[in-house]
C-alpha cells in the first residue's frame, strides 16, 4: 500500500490493544437470593413475579406466581406478608406493597377468567399428561395445606382425592377467618379453579381410620392436613349467668349467622384469633369488645395490624389481665406483672369487668385419633413429627399445616403442601430431585440506592370506621391496575439484574456488551456479558450497580 | 427536555432532539414530578437516575443504554482502570453523533485524552477527529467551522475538546477569542483539576489544598494555595455566549441532555464536564463515579447552565453532603485528616461549598429527604 511521507504503519484500530491483561480483579454477574423470596412461607418467587408485573404482564406475572401457590386472591388479602418485613426497601423508606400487588394480580385472574396451569405441568416436575401417573393419593383436610398438595400433587399427574369433614372446602380459610377480612366468594372462585385439574372434593368425608382408607381406596399416599380444631380451654369457675365461647366456634357460627352474643362480650386471648374473635364480635352488635391478655403489647403474639385495626374498631385491650372468675355477669380480673423471661406474675389485686359472653382465644390443638395406632406415625407434644420432605414415620404418610410444629399461618401451610407433593412424588417413583441450592442472600449493603426513585408506598383504601362496626363488608379495598403497577415498580429487584443498563453505561472501556434480544444459536439473549478481552477491572460496574448483582472476583494469575 | 429553554436561534442540524417533552405521558409512565427539573422519566424503578429502563420508551431512553451507540471512543484506549476522561468523553461524543445525526468533527487538544486514544498508529476514535496543539484546539475548530461553512455543510457540527490545563491554562487565550467571536464550536472541557498525564501538575483548575506534584502537602498551607484559579464556566458565561453549562459523568441523563441541547445550538457554547481521576486524586478505580456524585452533593461542583450569561437552571442537591465525605475518599487530601488533620483547612472549604450552595441556590426544601419528594 501507498503510504504518505514519513508515513511507515498502517493505521489500526486501538482494537488490537487487548486492555484486558491489566485486569487483576474480574466482575462476573450473579444472581442472589432477594429476602423477599427467602421470607417467603410458600416459596413464591416474588421477585420474579413482581418483575414482570411491573412492564403490565400480569398474567405472566400471575402464571409464576401460581407455580407455587393456587391462591393469590386468598394470600393477597390473609398473608402476613413476612416478605414485606424482609423487603430491603424498608431501609430506602417503605417496604414494597408485595401482599397488595399479589391481591390485585389474584382479582384480575378471576376477574379475567385465567385457568391454572394442566395436570402434570409441574415446571420443576416430570413431565406427565394428565394423570398419567396412575397413582392415587389421598388428601385428608381442604384447608390451605391439603388444597395446595392437591394442586402441586395434580400438577404432577397424580390423580387427587381431598376428603374434608366440612360441608364446603376451605378449612380455616372459610371456617376461621372472618368474611372482612377474606370475602367468601374470593375464596370459593380460587378453589373452584382446581376442579379442572381432576382434583376430587369429597365434601363432608369425614376420615376416621386412616389405614382402613388408605387400604379401601387403594391410595399409594396420604396427605395429613386436618389443622388444628380443638380448642385449649382454662379452667375457668363460672356461674350459672357466665356463658363462655370458644373462639372457633364463636367465628364458624359468625358465617352463618347463628349467634346472639349479648352486648358486653370479653376476649381472652392476645394472638390473632382473639383479634378476630373481637372484631367479629363486634360486628354482631357487641357494643365494646374487650380483649383481656395476661402480658402486654410487645410480646403479644398478634400481629400489629391486626391490632390496630381492632383498636381502630373501638375495641379495648386490658393488658396484663387474667380471668380468675366469671359469674353474674361479671368477670373478675386479677392484675398480673412481667416477670422474668416475660412471663406473667399474679399480683394479687383484683378488678370486676362486665360482660355478657366470655370466648376464649386461647389456641387450638390438633384432633390426632385419626393416626393413633398407625405403625410408624409419631406425634409429640400435640404435633405430628415429620422429616425434610413432610414425611411422618410411616411410609408414605405425609403430613404438614397445624399439625405440626411450627408456624400456624395460612402461608405457612401452603408451603408444606408444596414440600409434600414434592414428597409424595419422589416416593411414587417420579424423579427424586434436589431442592435447588439457596443463593447467597441479597444484602441490603449490596445495593446501591442512590439510583432508585423516591416513591412513597402506597395506601390501601381502607373501609371507613362505622361500616367496619357494623358489617363484614372487606376492610381493606384493592389496588387498581395504576396504583398495583406503581407499587410493583417499586421492588428494587435486590441482587438479580433488571436490566437498567448501568453497567453497560458506565464502563469507560465499553466492556460491557449489552445483548439485547441478541440471538446466538438460541433463544434472545436479554442481559449482559462482560468482554474480557477489553475490562480493565476497574469494578465501575459493581460499584454502581444498583441492586448489587456484579461481584468483582480476584484473577487467578 | 425542556424546549422552552432553548433559544429561537436553535436550529436543529440533522437530527431532531428526541420528543420527550411529554415527560411521563407514556404508556406506562406514571406520574411526573415538576420540581425534579430536567428529570424526564417518573419511572419505577430507577426513574431517571440509571442509564437505562427496561420499562422507558425507546424515544426516552439515553444514547448509551442504546446497544448500537457510537462507541465514539472505542475499547483498547490506553486510560487508567476507571478513568473519568474516557467515560465522559465517550459520554459526550456518543451524544452529539446522536444529536448531530453523525456529521461531526471533532478537535482535540493534547492532554491525556489525546495521549491515551491515539498512540500511533493505532487509534480509538470512531468519528472524524483532529489533533491540534495543546494551546490551539478552540482556533483550530473555529477553522474547521469556518471551512464547513464554505462548502455549504451547514449539517456537520464542530466540537473542540480539551483537559482543564488545555482549557483554563494553556488553550484560555484562543478560547477566549473563540467565545468574543462567537464562532459555531462546541467546546467540551473535561476537568480533572490538574495535569494528570505529565504526572499530576496543578492547573488553574486544582482546588484548593489539593496536593499535587507541584502544590506539595507541607508546610502551614499544604496543598494547592486559597485565592487562586480560575471558575471557567463564570468567565465563559462573563463572556456572554449562547450556552454554558457544567456536568458531571455521575448524572448521564443530565450531561446528555446539555450536550444534545448544545449540539443543536448555533455560536460558541461551552460545556464543563467534571471527570475524576483515579490517578490523580488518589481514589480507588471503582468509586469514580461515586466521588464526581459526592462533588455534586456537597455542592462544591454545583450543576448548571446558563443562557447569554445568565443561570438559567440549575440541578438541586438530592442528597446533600459534608465536604469530609467528598474529601476523605481522595489521597489528594489525606493531609486534612487522621490526627491532627486540619479541621480549620476542611471548614474553608466547607465554607466554599456553602457559599456555591447559596450562590446557585442548590437546595430546596426536600434536599437530605428522599422519601418527601414525588408524592405520587
Amino acid at each position: 500500500m501507498e503510504r504518505p511521507f514519513a508515513i511507515t504503519l498502517d493505521v489500526g484500530s486501538s482494537r488490537a490493544n487487548h486492555t484486558g491483561s491489566w485486569r487483576v480483579e474480574r466482575p462476573v454477574y450473579l444472581d442472589y437470593l432477594p429476602p423477599c423470596n427467602d421470607a417467603c412461607p410458600a416459596g413464591e418467587n416474588t421477585q420474579r413475579w413482581l418483575y414482570l408485573a411491573e412492564s403490565g404482564s400480569y398474567e405472566a406475572a400471575w402464571r409464576a406466581l401460581v407455580e407455587d401457590n393456587p391462591f393469590p386472591a386468598t394470600m393477597g388479602r390473609v398473608c402476613f406478608h413476612p416478605c414485606e418485613t424482609a423487603c430491603n426497601r424498608v431501609k430506602v423508606d417503605e417496604a414494597v406493597g408485595i401482599n397488595a400487588v399479589e391481591r390485585f394480580l389474584g382479582d384480575v385472574a378471576l376477574d379475567k377468567g385465567w385457568e391454572l396451569p394442566r395436570p402434570g405441568s409441574a415446571a420443576d416436575g416430570p413431565a406427565r399428561p394428565g394423570t398419567a401417573s396412575g397413582r392415587r393419593v389421598l388428601v385428608v383436610g381442604a384447608g390451605p395445606g391439603g388444597l395446595s398438595a392437591a394442586y402441586h400433587l395434580a400438577r404432577r399427574g397424580h390423580q387427587v382425592v381431598v376428603a374434608d369433614a366440612n360441608a364446603e372446602a376451605g378449612g380455616m380459610m372459610r371456617y376461621g377467618i372472618p368474611a372482612y377480612r377474606l370475602p367468601r366468594e374470593v375464596l370459593a372462585a380460587e378453589i373452584d379453579r382446581l376442579r379442572p385439574l381432576g382434583v376430587e372434593l369429597q365434601l363432608g368425608h369425614v376420615v376416621r381410620d386412616l389405614a382402613a382408607e388408605r387400604r379401601d381406596g387403594a391410595y399409594d399416599a396420604v396427605y395429613l392436613g386436618v389443622g388444628a380444631q380443638l380448642a385449649r380451654r382454662t379452667d375457668i369457675p363460672a356461674g350459672d349467668s357466665g356463658r363462655v365461647l370458644d373462639a372457633l366456634s364463636l367465628l364458624r357460627a359468625a358465617g352463618d349467622g347463628s349467634i346472639e352474643l349479648g352486648r358486653r362480650v370479653a376476649v381472652y386471648g392476645g394472638g390473632d384469633t382473639a383479634m378476630d374473635v373481637a372484631r367479629t364480635a363486634r360486628r354482631l352488635g357487641a357494643t365494646d369488645p374487650v380483649i383481656v391478655y395476661r402480658r402486654t403489647r410487645d410480646v403479644m403474639p398478634a400481629h400489629d395490624e391486626e391490632l390496630d385495626g381492632a383498636i381502630a374498631e373501638g375495641i379495648t385491650v386490658r393488658w396484663l389481665s387474667t380471668i380468675d372468675r366469671f359469674e353474674g355477669g361479671k368477670l373478675v380480673l386479677e392484675r398480673m406483672t412481667l416477670g422474668p423471661d416475660n412471663k406473667p406474675v399474679p399480683t394479687g389485686e383484683l378488678e370486676e369487668l362486665e360482660a355478657d359472653t366470655l370466648v376464649l382465644a386461647l389456641g387450638e390443638s390438633a384432633d390426632l385419633s385419626l393416626v393413633e395406632g398407625l405403625d410408624g406415625v409419631q406425634v409429640h407434644d400435640g404435633s405430628v413429627l415429620v422429616d425434610a420432605s413432610m414425611m411422618t414415620g410411616a411410609a408414605g404418610i405425609f403430613a404438614g399445616g397445624d399439625v405440626i410444629a411450627g408456624s400456624r399461618t395460612v402461608t405457612d401451610a401452603i408451603g408444606h403442601g408444596k414440600a409434600a407433593a414434592r414428597g409424595i412424588d419422589a416416593v411414587l417413583g417420579g424423579e427424586v430431585r434436589a431442592p435447588a441450592t439457596r443463593h447467597e442472600l441479597a444484602s441490603f449493603e449490596r445495593l446501591n440506592t442512590w439510583y432508585y426513585d423516591d416513591a412513597p408506598r402506597t395506601i390501601r383504601p381502607e373501609l371507613d370506621r362505622i361500616r367496619r362496626q357494623s358489617s363484614f363488608d372487606e376492610v381493606f379495598g384493592s389496588l387498581d391496575e395504576t396504583n398495583a403497577l406503581f407499587e410493583a415498580r417499586r421492588c428494587l429487584s435486590c441482587g438479580n439484574c433488571f436490566e437498567c443498563d448501568n453497567c453497560y453505561g458506565v464502563c469507560p472501556d465499553n466492556a460491557v456488551i449489552k445483548l439485547d434480544g441478541a440471538q446466538l444459536d438460541g433463544p434472545p439473549q436479554r442481559r449482559y456479558v462482560v468482554d474480557y478481552d477489553f475490562c480493565k477491572g476497574c469494578g465501575i460496574c459493581a460499584a454502581e450497580c444498583p441492586c448489587g448483582a456484579i461481584e468483582m472476583i480476584p484473577e487467578l494469575i | 427536555m425542556r424546549r422552552d429553554l432553548l433559544p429561537t436561534d436553535a436550529v436543529a442540524a440533522g437530527g431532531t432532539p428526541e420528543a420527550a417533552d411529554t415527560g411521563a405521558g407514556t404508556s406506562g409512565a406514571i406520574g411526573d414530578d415538576p420540581g425534579a427539573g430536567r428529570q424526564r422519566l417518573r419511572f419505577y424503578q430507577v426513574g431517571s437516575f440509571a442509564v437505562g429502563n427496561r420499562l422507558a420508551d425507546p424515544s426516552q431512553r439515553t444514547v448509551q443504554s442504546d446497544a448500537t451507540r457510537s462507541n465514539s471512543l472505542d475499547s483498547g484506549h490506553r486510560a487508567c482502570q476507571g478513568c473519568g476522561e474516557a467515560l465522559g468523553a465517550r459520554y459526550a461524543l456518543d451524544a452529539a453523533m446522536r444529536a448531530a445525526g453523525g456529521q461531526l468533527v471533532a478537535v482535540n487538544a493534547t492532554g491525556c485524552l489525546e495521549v491515551f486514544s491515539t498512540p500511533y498508529p493505532e487509534t480509538s476514535w470512531r468519528i472524524a477527529w483532529l489533533h491540534s496543539l495543546f494551546a490551539n484546539a478552540p482556533a483550530v475548530a473555529t477553522g474547521v467551522a469556518a471551512a464547513m461553512r464554505v462548502k455549504g455543510r451547514s449539517d456537520v457540527r464542530v466540537v473542540a475538546q480539551a483537559g482543564d490545563g488545555g482549557t483554563v491554562d494553556i488553550g484560555f487565550g484562543c478560547l477566549s477569542g473563540m467565545f468574543e467571536r462567537n464562532d459555531d464550536v462546541l467546546f467540551i472541557c473535561y476537568d480533572n483539576e490538574a495535569y494528570m498525564n505529565t504526572g499530576v501538575q496543578r492547573s488553574g483548575a486544582t482546588p484548593s489544598a489539593a496536593r499535587t506534584a507541584t502544590t506539595e502537602a507541607i508546610g502551614p498551607d499544604p496543598g494547592a494555595p486559597f485565592g487562586q484559579g480560575k471558575d471557567l464556566p463564570r468567565l465563559a458565561m462573563a463572556h456572554g455566549i449562547p450556552y454554558v453549562a457544567t456536568a458531571t459523568v455521575a448524572d448521564l441523563h443530565d450531561l446528555e441532555d446539555k450536550i444534545e441541547r448544545a449540539t443543536l445550538m448555533r455560536g460558541a457554547r461551552y460545556v464543563h464536564v467534571l471527570v475524576p481521576c483515579p490517578l490523580g486524586w488518589g481514589t480507588a478505580s471503582a468509586d469514580t463515579i461515586a466521588v464526581a456524585r459526592l462533588a455534586t452533593q456537597t455542592g462544591l461542583f454545583p450543576v448548571y447552565e446558563a443562557k447569554n450569561g445568565s443561570v438559567t437552571s440549575v440541578s438541586k442537591i438530592r442528597r446533600v453532603q459534608p465536604v469530609e465525605a467528598y474529601l476523605g475518599m481522595q489521597k489528594r487530601f489525606a493531609h486534612l485528616f487522621g490526627t491532627p488533620g486540619r479541621p480549620d483547612i476542611v471548614a474553608r472549604i466547607q465554607a466554599i461549598a456553602d457559599d456555591s450552595i447559596a450562590r446557585f441556590g442548590l437546595l430546596d426544601s426536600h434536599a437530605g429527604e428522599p422519601a418527601e419528594r414525588g408524592a405520587r
